[in-house]
Protein backbone atom coordinates (compact mmCIF):
# COMPACT_ATOMS: atom_id res chain seq x y z
CA UNK A 1 0.00 0.00 0.00
CA UNK A 2 2.84 2.58 0.37
CA UNK A 3 3.74 2.85 -3.23
CA UNK A 4 -0.05 4.35 -3.16
CA UNK A 5 0.10 7.24 -0.68
CA UNK A 6 3.21 8.81 -1.62
CA UNK A 7 4.27 11.70 0.43
CA UNK A 8 3.73 11.78 4.20
CA UNK A 9 0.18 12.90 5.35
CA UNK A 10 0.28 15.89 7.62
CA UNK A 11 -3.28 15.18 9.16
CA UNK A 12 -4.92 11.62 9.13
CA UNK A 13 -8.12 10.82 7.97
CA UNK A 14 -9.10 10.54 12.05
CA UNK A 15 -8.12 13.72 13.05
CA UNK A 16 -9.69 15.42 10.16
CA UNK A 17 -13.40 13.79 10.70
CA UNK A 18 -12.48 15.12 14.45
CA UNK A 19 -11.83 18.25 12.81
CA UNK A 20 -15.29 18.04 10.82
CA UNK A 21 -16.84 17.82 13.82
CA UNK A 22 -15.78 20.57 15.46
CA UNK A 23 -17.49 23.24 12.36
CA UNK A 24 -20.86 21.93 12.32
CA UNK A 25 -22.69 24.16 10.27
CA UNK A 26 -19.52 25.10 8.12
CA UNK A 27 -19.17 24.08 4.67
CA UNK A 28 -16.43 22.03 4.52
CA UNK A 29 -14.56 20.79 1.23
CA UNK A 30 -12.10 18.35 1.17
CA UNK A 31 -9.56 16.74 -1.54
CA UNK A 32 -7.01 14.92 -1.79
CA UNK A 33 -2.98 15.81 -1.35
CA UNK A 34 -0.19 12.85 -0.44
CA UNK A 35 -3.59 10.08 -0.01
CA UNK A 36 -5.27 11.66 2.56
CA UNK A 37 -8.43 13.88 2.37
CA UNK A 38 -7.96 17.38 4.03
CA UNK A 39 -10.28 19.52 4.88
CA UNK A 40 -11.01 22.88 2.94
CA UNK A 41 -12.57 25.46 4.72
CA UNK A 42 -15.27 27.35 3.65
CA UNK A 43 -14.59 29.67 6.45
CA UNK A 44 -14.82 33.34 4.63
CA UNK A 45 -11.45 35.08 4.97
CA UNK A 46 -9.42 32.10 5.65
CA UNK A 47 -7.14 32.40 2.63
CA UNK A 48 -4.64 29.43 4.33
CA UNK A 49 -7.43 26.94 3.55
CA UNK A 50 -9.72 28.98 1.00
CA UNK A 51 -7.89 27.46 -1.96
CA UNK A 52 -6.90 23.81 -2.65
CA UNK A 53 -3.56 22.48 -1.97
CA UNK A 54 -1.14 21.71 -4.72
CA UNK A 55 -1.56 18.60 -6.33
CA UNK A 56 -5.14 18.55 -4.85
CA UNK A 57 -7.22 15.96 -7.26
CA UNK A 58 -9.83 17.11 -9.54
CA UNK A 59 -10.99 15.49 -12.21
CA UNK A 60 -14.45 15.91 -13.99
CA UNK A 61 -17.11 13.52 -15.06
CA UNK A 62 -18.76 13.07 -18.84
CA UNK A 63 -21.42 10.71 -19.82
CA UNK A 64 -23.71 9.17 -22.06
CA UNK A 65 -22.49 11.56 -25.69
CA UNK A 66 -23.95 8.85 -27.97
CA UNK A 67 -21.99 9.85 -30.87
CA UNK A 68 -23.86 8.97 -34.01
CA UNK A 69 -27.41 9.80 -32.35
CA UNK A 70 -29.01 12.46 -34.77
CA UNK A 71 -32.87 12.25 -33.92
CA UNK A 72 -34.99 15.19 -32.90
CA UNK A 73 -34.70 15.22 -28.85
CA UNK A 74 -30.91 16.26 -30.25
CA UNK A 75 -29.66 16.49 -33.70
CA UNK A 76 -25.98 18.09 -33.34
CA UNK A 77 -24.53 15.41 -29.98
CA UNK A 78 -20.73 16.49 -31.58
CA UNK A 79 -21.69 20.20 -30.81
CA UNK A 80 -23.04 19.49 -27.14
CA UNK A 81 -19.88 17.69 -26.36
CA UNK A 82 -17.54 20.13 -28.03
CA UNK A 83 -19.84 22.68 -25.70
CA UNK A 84 -18.76 20.52 -22.70
CA UNK A 85 -15.04 20.39 -24.01
CA UNK A 86 -15.24 24.29 -23.55
CA UNK A 87 -16.37 24.50 -20.18
CA UNK A 88 -14.00 21.71 -19.28
CA UNK A 89 -11.09 24.24 -20.48
CA UNK A 90 -12.68 27.06 -19.09
CA UNK A 91 -12.36 25.52 -15.57
CA UNK A 92 -10.34 27.93 -12.98
CA UNK A 93 -8.81 24.70 -11.68
CA UNK A 94 -7.52 22.30 -14.39
CA UNK A 95 -8.84 18.82 -14.05
CA UNK A 96 -6.26 15.79 -14.03
CA UNK A 97 -8.03 13.78 -16.43
CA UNK A 98 -11.83 13.19 -17.42
CA UNK A 99 -13.70 10.00 -16.69
CA UNK A 100 -16.74 8.96 -19.38
CA UNK A 101 -18.99 6.97 -17.54
CA UNK A 102 -20.22 5.28 -20.72
CA UNK A 103 -22.57 5.06 -24.26
CA UNK A 104 -20.20 6.44 -25.87
CA UNK A 105 -21.40 5.54 -29.02
CA UNK A 106 -24.88 5.23 -29.99
CA UNK A 107 -24.72 2.28 -32.26
CA UNK A 108 -21.39 0.34 -31.74
CA UNK A 109 -20.31 0.94 -35.16
CA UNK A 110 -16.66 1.90 -35.44
CA UNK A 111 -17.09 4.99 -36.81
CA UNK A 112 -19.17 6.34 -33.94
CA UNK A 113 -15.93 4.94 -31.68
CA UNK A 114 -13.46 6.29 -33.79
CA UNK A 115 -15.26 9.50 -34.06
CA UNK A 116 -15.56 9.81 -30.37
CA UNK A 117 -11.98 8.70 -29.84
CA UNK A 118 -11.04 11.75 -31.42
CA UNK A 119 -13.71 13.90 -30.30
CA UNK A 120 -12.34 13.16 -26.29
CA UNK A 121 -9.02 13.70 -27.81
CA UNK A 122 -9.72 17.26 -28.08
CA UNK A 123 -10.25 17.77 -24.29
CA UNK A 124 -6.83 19.26 -23.21
CA UNK A 125 -6.23 16.75 -20.08
CA UNK A 126 -3.89 13.63 -19.97
CA UNK A 127 -6.32 11.22 -20.53
CA UNK A 128 -9.93 10.16 -20.57
CA UNK A 129 -11.22 7.25 -18.97
CA UNK A 130 -14.30 5.26 -20.10
CA UNK A 131 -16.53 2.48 -19.03
CA UNK A 132 -18.55 0.88 -21.45
CA UNK A 133 -22.28 1.50 -22.02
CA UNK A 134 -24.91 -0.76 -23.47
CA UNK A 135 -24.74 1.13 -26.82
CA UNK A 136 -21.20 0.46 -26.60
CA UNK A 137 -21.83 -3.42 -26.64
CA UNK A 138 -24.54 -4.22 -28.76
CA UNK A 139 -23.51 -6.47 -31.57
CA UNK A 140 -20.23 -8.07 -30.04
CA UNK A 141 -20.11 -7.67 -26.38
CA UNK A 142 -17.15 -5.56 -25.67
CA UNK A 143 -14.98 -6.79 -28.47
CA UNK A 144 -15.39 -3.42 -31.30
CA UNK A 145 -15.58 -0.80 -27.87
CA UNK A 146 -12.09 -2.40 -26.69
CA UNK A 147 -10.80 -1.55 -30.22
CA UNK A 148 -10.99 1.88 -29.39
CA UNK A 149 -11.15 2.29 -25.45
CA UNK A 150 -9.09 -0.70 -24.67
CA UNK A 151 -6.99 1.56 -21.30
CA UNK A 152 -4.80 -0.93 -20.20
CA UNK A 153 -4.27 -3.22 -23.01
CA UNK A 154 -5.92 -6.42 -20.93
CA UNK A 155 -8.42 -6.66 -23.71
CA UNK A 156 -11.33 -6.30 -20.37
CA UNK A 157 -13.71 -3.29 -20.21
CA UNK A 158 -12.57 -3.37 -16.21
CA UNK A 159 -9.81 -1.77 -15.02
CA UNK A 160 -7.97 0.09 -11.96
CA UNK A 161 -5.36 2.83 -11.20
CA UNK A 162 -4.44 4.74 -8.72
CA UNK A 163 -3.47 8.56 -8.75
CA UNK A 164 -3.33 11.04 -5.96
CA UNK A 165 -4.16 8.70 -3.31
CA UNK A 166 -7.49 7.71 -4.62
CA UNK A 167 -7.85 4.18 -6.07
CA UNK A 168 -10.39 4.40 -9.33
CA UNK A 169 -12.07 1.50 -10.35
CA UNK A 170 -14.00 1.05 -13.70
CA UNK A 171 -16.85 -1.77 -14.10
CA UNK A 172 -18.21 -2.97 -17.23
CA UNK A 173 -22.26 -3.48 -15.59
CA UNK A 174 -24.06 -3.77 -19.24
CA UNK A 175 -23.43 -7.56 -20.08
CA UNK A 176 -24.12 -10.51 -17.93
CA UNK A 177 -27.61 -10.60 -18.23
CA UNK A 178 -30.34 -13.29 -18.31
CA UNK A 179 -33.72 -13.50 -20.21
CA UNK A 180 -35.57 -10.39 -18.72
CA UNK A 181 -33.53 -9.53 -16.15
CA UNK A 182 -31.00 -6.31 -15.46
CA UNK A 183 -27.48 -6.38 -16.59
CA UNK A 184 -24.71 -7.70 -14.41
CA UNK A 185 -21.27 -7.41 -13.72
CA UNK A 186 -21.40 -11.08 -13.21
CA UNK A 187 -19.08 -13.44 -11.29
CA UNK A 188 -15.32 -12.95 -13.41
CA UNK A 189 -15.65 -9.45 -13.09
CA UNK A 190 -16.89 -9.78 -9.23
CA UNK A 191 -13.74 -11.71 -8.32
CA UNK A 192 -11.55 -9.46 -9.79
CA UNK A 193 -12.91 -6.83 -7.84
CA UNK A 194 -12.28 -8.47 -4.65
CA UNK A 195 -8.95 -9.25 -5.75
CA UNK A 196 -8.21 -5.41 -6.96
CA UNK A 197 -9.74 -3.67 -3.47
CA UNK A 198 -7.45 -6.64 -1.42
CA UNK A 199 -4.71 -4.69 -2.23
CA UNK A 200 -6.04 -1.41 -1.40
CA UNK A 201 -5.84 0.13 2.78
CA UNK A 202 -9.68 0.97 4.08
CA UNK A 203 -8.24 4.70 4.71
CA UNK A 204 -7.99 5.02 0.60
CA UNK A 205 -10.81 7.07 -1.20
CA UNK A 206 -12.21 4.63 -3.92
CA UNK A 207 -13.99 6.29 -6.82
CA UNK A 208 -15.91 3.32 -8.57
CA UNK A 209 -17.15 4.08 -12.43
CA UNK A 210 -19.92 2.34 -13.79
CA UNK A 211 -22.60 2.97 -16.36
CA UNK A 212 -25.50 1.47 -15.41
CA UNK A 213 -26.53 2.75 -11.50
CA UNK A 214 -24.58 0.38 -8.90
CA UNK A 215 -28.58 0.70 -6.83
CA UNK A 216 -31.90 0.15 -8.39
CA UNK A 217 -33.41 2.94 -9.07
CA UNK A 218 -36.28 1.87 -11.66
CA UNK A 219 -36.00 -2.35 -12.29
CA UNK A 220 -39.04 -1.97 -15.25
CA UNK A 221 -36.70 0.10 -16.95
CA UNK A 222 -33.29 -1.46 -16.42
CA UNK A 223 -32.37 0.89 -14.40
CA UNK A 224 -29.88 -1.09 -11.60
CA UNK A 225 -27.56 -3.55 -11.82
CA UNK A 226 -28.80 -7.06 -10.93
CA UNK A 227 -25.44 -7.72 -8.80
CA UNK A 228 -25.11 -4.30 -7.54
CA UNK A 229 -25.42 -6.04 -3.91
CA UNK A 230 -22.43 -8.00 -4.38
CA UNK A 231 -20.12 -4.90 -5.94
CA UNK A 232 -21.09 -2.91 -2.46
CA UNK A 233 -20.10 -5.01 0.10
CA UNK A 234 -16.76 -5.23 -1.43
CA UNK A 235 -16.79 -1.33 -1.49
CA UNK A 236 -18.64 -1.20 2.50
CA UNK A 237 -15.40 -1.51 4.34
CA UNK A 238 -14.33 1.36 2.88
CA UNK A 239 -14.02 4.78 4.40
CA UNK A 240 -14.68 6.73 1.56
CA UNK A 241 -16.48 5.24 -1.24
CA UNK A 242 -17.91 7.31 -4.54
CA UNK A 243 -19.78 5.63 -7.16
CA UNK A 244 -20.25 7.62 -10.47
CA UNK A 245 -22.54 6.02 -13.11
CA UNK A 246 -24.36 7.29 -16.32
CA UNK A 247 -27.47 5.75 -18.08
CA UNK A 248 -30.21 7.76 -16.62
CA UNK A 249 -29.36 11.01 -18.36
CA UNK A 250 -30.28 12.75 -15.22
CA UNK A 251 -28.78 13.71 -12.09
CA UNK A 252 -29.55 11.62 -8.67
CA UNK A 253 -27.74 10.69 -5.55
CA UNK A 254 -27.95 8.21 -2.85
CA UNK A 255 -25.66 7.99 0.55
CA UNK A 256 -25.19 4.46 2.00
CA UNK A 257 -23.27 5.09 5.37
CA UNK A 258 -19.73 5.31 3.59
CA UNK A 259 -20.48 4.67 0.06
CA UNK A 260 -22.36 7.83 -1.72
CA UNK A 261 -23.62 7.00 -5.63
CA UNK A 262 -24.58 9.76 -7.93
CA UNK A 263 -25.51 9.27 -11.97
CA UNK A 264 -25.10 12.41 -14.10
CA UNK A 265 -26.09 14.06 -16.84
CA UNK A 266 -25.50 13.44 -20.34
CA UNK A 267 -24.19 15.16 -23.37
CA UNK A 268 -26.86 13.73 -25.66
CA UNK A 269 -30.70 14.13 -24.71
CA UNK A 270 -32.99 14.37 -21.52
CA UNK A 271 -34.48 11.24 -20.44
CA UNK A 272 -37.55 10.94 -18.02
CA UNK A 273 -37.56 10.64 -14.48
CA UNK A 274 -38.03 7.33 -13.33
CA UNK A 275 -40.74 5.34 -13.94
CA UNK A 276 -42.68 9.10 -15.05
CA UNK A 277 -46.39 9.03 -15.50
CA UNK A 278 -47.49 9.48 -18.50
CA UNK A 279 -44.20 8.04 -20.28
CA UNK A 280 -44.11 4.37 -20.39
CA UNK A 281 -40.51 3.86 -21.42
CA UNK A 282 -37.19 5.23 -21.19
CA UNK A 283 -36.50 6.78 -24.14
CA UNK A 284 -35.14 10.17 -25.47
CA UNK A 285 -37.32 13.33 -24.69
CA UNK A 286 -37.51 16.11 -26.78
CA UNK A 287 -37.86 19.03 -25.35
CA UNK A 288 -37.34 22.83 -27.02
CA UNK A 289 -34.17 24.22 -28.36
CA UNK A 290 -33.95 26.55 -25.52
CA UNK A 291 -34.44 24.06 -22.37
CA UNK A 292 -32.07 21.36 -24.19
CA UNK A 293 -28.71 22.82 -22.44
CA UNK A 294 -30.48 23.30 -19.17
CA UNK A 295 -30.35 19.28 -19.06
CA UNK A 296 -27.55 18.41 -20.60
CA UNK A 297 -24.54 19.28 -18.92
CA UNK A 298 -20.67 18.39 -16.52
CA UNK A 299 -19.82 17.60 -13.28
CA UNK A 300 -16.41 18.63 -11.62
CA UNK A 301 -15.50 16.51 -8.46
CA UNK A 302 -12.77 16.69 -5.75
CA UNK A 303 -12.64 14.72 -2.91
CA UNK A 304 -14.32 16.21 -0.23
CA UNK A 305 -16.06 15.18 2.98
CA UNK A 306 -19.14 16.16 4.43
CA UNK A 307 -22.78 14.85 3.47
CA UNK A 308 -21.46 13.16 0.76
CA UNK A 309 -17.94 11.96 0.74
CA UNK A 310 -16.94 14.26 -2.92
CA UNK A 311 -17.63 17.61 -3.69
CA UNK A 312 -19.99 17.53 -6.92
CA UNK A 313 -20.45 20.50 -8.99
CA UNK A 314 -23.28 19.97 -12.13
CA UNK A 315 -22.62 22.25 -14.45
CA UNK A 316 -25.75 22.31 -17.51
CA UNK A 317 -24.54 23.82 -20.98
CA UNK A 318 -26.95 26.34 -20.01
CA UNK A 319 -27.22 28.09 -17.42
CA UNK B 1 -27.23 -34.58 -72.97
CA UNK B 2 -28.64 -38.25 -72.47
CA UNK B 3 -31.95 -36.92 -71.22
CA UNK B 4 -32.19 -34.96 -74.48
CA UNK B 5 -31.54 -37.63 -76.81
CA UNK B 6 -34.59 -40.00 -75.28
CA UNK B 7 -36.75 -37.33 -75.14
CA UNK B 8 -35.74 -37.10 -78.85
CA UNK B 9 -35.80 -40.59 -79.42
CA UNK B 10 -39.36 -40.74 -77.85
CA UNK B 11 -41.81 -38.20 -79.06
CA UNK B 12 -44.89 -39.05 -77.18
CA UNK B 13 -42.90 -38.99 -73.96
CA UNK B 14 -41.95 -35.68 -74.81
CA UNK B 15 -45.84 -34.94 -74.62
CA UNK B 16 -46.19 -36.13 -71.11
CA UNK B 17 -43.19 -35.00 -70.12
CA UNK B 18 -44.84 -31.48 -71.35
CA UNK B 19 -48.01 -31.81 -69.60
CA UNK B 20 -46.45 -32.72 -66.02
CA UNK B 21 -44.70 -29.64 -66.33
CA UNK B 22 -47.53 -27.71 -67.34
CA UNK B 23 -49.47 -29.39 -64.10
CA UNK B 24 -46.68 -27.96 -62.05
CA UNK B 25 -46.26 -24.38 -63.17
CA UNK B 26 -49.60 -24.01 -62.26
CA UNK B 27 -49.63 -25.30 -58.75
CA UNK B 28 -46.46 -23.02 -58.63
CA UNK B 29 -48.21 -19.70 -57.95
CA UNK B 30 -50.38 -21.44 -55.08
CA UNK B 31 -47.42 -22.02 -53.15
CA UNK B 32 -45.58 -18.75 -53.41
CA UNK B 33 -48.67 -16.85 -52.62
CA UNK B 34 -48.85 -19.13 -49.42
CA UNK B 35 -45.04 -18.65 -48.43
CA UNK B 36 -45.74 -15.50 -48.96
CA UNK B 37 -48.75 -14.85 -46.54
CA UNK B 38 -46.90 -16.63 -43.69
CA UNK B 39 -44.67 -13.89 -42.77
CA UNK B 40 -45.90 -11.98 -39.32
CA UNK B 41 -44.59 -8.67 -38.11
CA UNK B 42 -43.65 -7.38 -34.86
CA UNK B 43 -43.46 -3.62 -33.66
CA UNK B 44 -40.77 -3.27 -31.47
CA UNK B 45 -42.31 0.39 -29.74
CA UNK B 46 -41.60 1.64 -26.21
CA UNK B 47 -39.73 -0.59 -25.34
CA UNK B 48 -41.68 -3.03 -25.42
CA UNK B 49 -42.35 -6.52 -28.17
CA UNK B 50 -45.74 -5.13 -29.02
CA UNK B 51 -46.84 -8.59 -29.88
CA UNK B 52 -45.21 -10.36 -27.19
CA UNK B 53 -46.12 -13.79 -27.79
CA UNK B 54 -47.11 -15.10 -31.19
CA UNK B 55 -48.25 -18.41 -32.60
CA UNK B 56 -46.99 -19.26 -36.02
CA UNK B 57 -47.16 -22.33 -38.61
CA UNK B 58 -43.17 -23.51 -39.27
CA UNK B 59 -41.97 -22.15 -42.10
CA UNK B 60 -43.57 -18.85 -41.11
CA UNK B 61 -41.42 -15.87 -41.29
CA UNK B 62 -41.13 -13.12 -38.14
CA UNK B 63 -40.12 -9.70 -39.22
CA UNK B 64 -39.67 -7.08 -36.32
CA UNK B 65 -38.98 -3.53 -36.70
CA UNK B 66 -38.04 -1.34 -34.51
CA UNK B 67 -39.92 2.06 -34.12
CA UNK B 68 -38.30 3.43 -30.98
CA UNK B 69 -35.77 6.03 -31.49
CA UNK B 70 -33.34 3.70 -29.44
CA UNK B 71 -31.74 0.93 -30.75
CA UNK B 72 -32.73 -2.75 -30.27
CA UNK B 73 -32.01 -6.20 -30.72
CA UNK B 74 -33.74 -9.14 -30.97
CA UNK B 75 -31.98 -12.55 -29.71
CA UNK B 76 -33.01 -16.01 -28.93
CA UNK B 77 -32.62 -17.43 -25.74
CA UNK B 78 -30.94 -20.29 -27.40
CA UNK B 79 -29.30 -18.41 -29.82
CA UNK B 80 -30.40 -19.63 -32.80
CA UNK B 81 -31.02 -16.66 -34.17
CA UNK B 82 -29.58 -13.03 -33.06
CA UNK B 83 -30.39 -9.61 -34.98
CA UNK B 84 -27.65 -6.78 -35.19
CA UNK B 85 -28.59 -3.72 -33.79
CA UNK B 86 -31.74 -1.93 -35.18
CA UNK B 87 -31.93 1.89 -35.94
CA UNK B 88 -35.22 3.20 -36.09
CA UNK B 89 -36.91 1.70 -38.73
CA UNK B 90 -34.84 -0.87 -39.33
CA UNK B 91 -35.87 -4.39 -39.45
CA UNK B 92 -34.82 -7.98 -38.59
CA UNK B 93 -36.67 -11.38 -40.22
CA UNK B 94 -36.22 -14.71 -39.46
CA UNK B 95 -38.17 -17.74 -40.41
CA UNK B 96 -38.68 -20.49 -38.05
CA UNK B 97 -38.30 -23.88 -39.79
CA UNK B 98 -39.21 -25.87 -36.98
CA UNK B 99 -41.43 -26.40 -34.10
CA UNK B 100 -40.66 -25.28 -30.61
CA UNK B 101 -41.21 -22.37 -28.24
CA UNK B 102 -38.74 -19.59 -28.81
CA UNK B 103 -37.87 -17.09 -26.25
CA UNK B 104 -36.02 -13.99 -27.23
CA UNK B 105 -34.83 -10.76 -25.65
CA UNK B 106 -33.61 -7.18 -27.06
CA UNK B 107 -30.27 -7.18 -25.39
CA UNK B 108 -29.74 -3.81 -25.29
CA UNK B 109 -32.34 -4.07 -22.84
CA UNK B 110 -32.55 -7.33 -21.32
CA UNK B 111 -35.99 -6.92 -19.75
CA UNK B 112 -37.65 -6.44 -22.88
CA UNK B 113 -38.70 -10.37 -23.62
CA UNK B 114 -40.96 -11.76 -26.12
CA UNK B 115 -41.80 -15.43 -27.68
CA UNK B 116 -42.26 -17.32 -30.56
CA UNK B 117 -44.46 -20.25 -30.27
CA UNK B 118 -44.34 -22.46 -33.57
CA UNK B 119 -46.45 -25.11 -34.11
CA UNK B 120 -48.40 -26.96 -36.94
Amino acid sequence: MSQRDPGKPTLTRRQALQCLATWSGAAVVWTVAGGVPRALGATRGDTSIATPQPGALTFVQISDTHIGFRKEANPDVVGSLRRAIADIHALPDAPAFVVHTGDVSHLSKPEEFGSARELLKEIRVDRVHTVPGEHDTIDDGATGYLKYFDHDGNGKSWYSFDQAGVHFVGLNNVLNFKLGTMASLGDEQLAWLKADLADVSRSTPVVVLAHIPLWTIWEPWGWGTADSAQAIALLRPFGSVTVLNGHIHQVLQKVEGNVALHTARSLAYPLPTPGQAGIGEPGPVTVSAGELGKLLGTRELRIVRGRTDVALVDTPLDR
Amino acid sequence: MKRISAVTAHPLRVVMVATLAAAILAAVPAIQAAAASAKVDVDIAKFLFAQKEITVAPGTTVVWTNRDETPHTVAAADKSFSSKGLDTNETFEHTFAKEGDFDYICTVHPFMTGVVHVHK
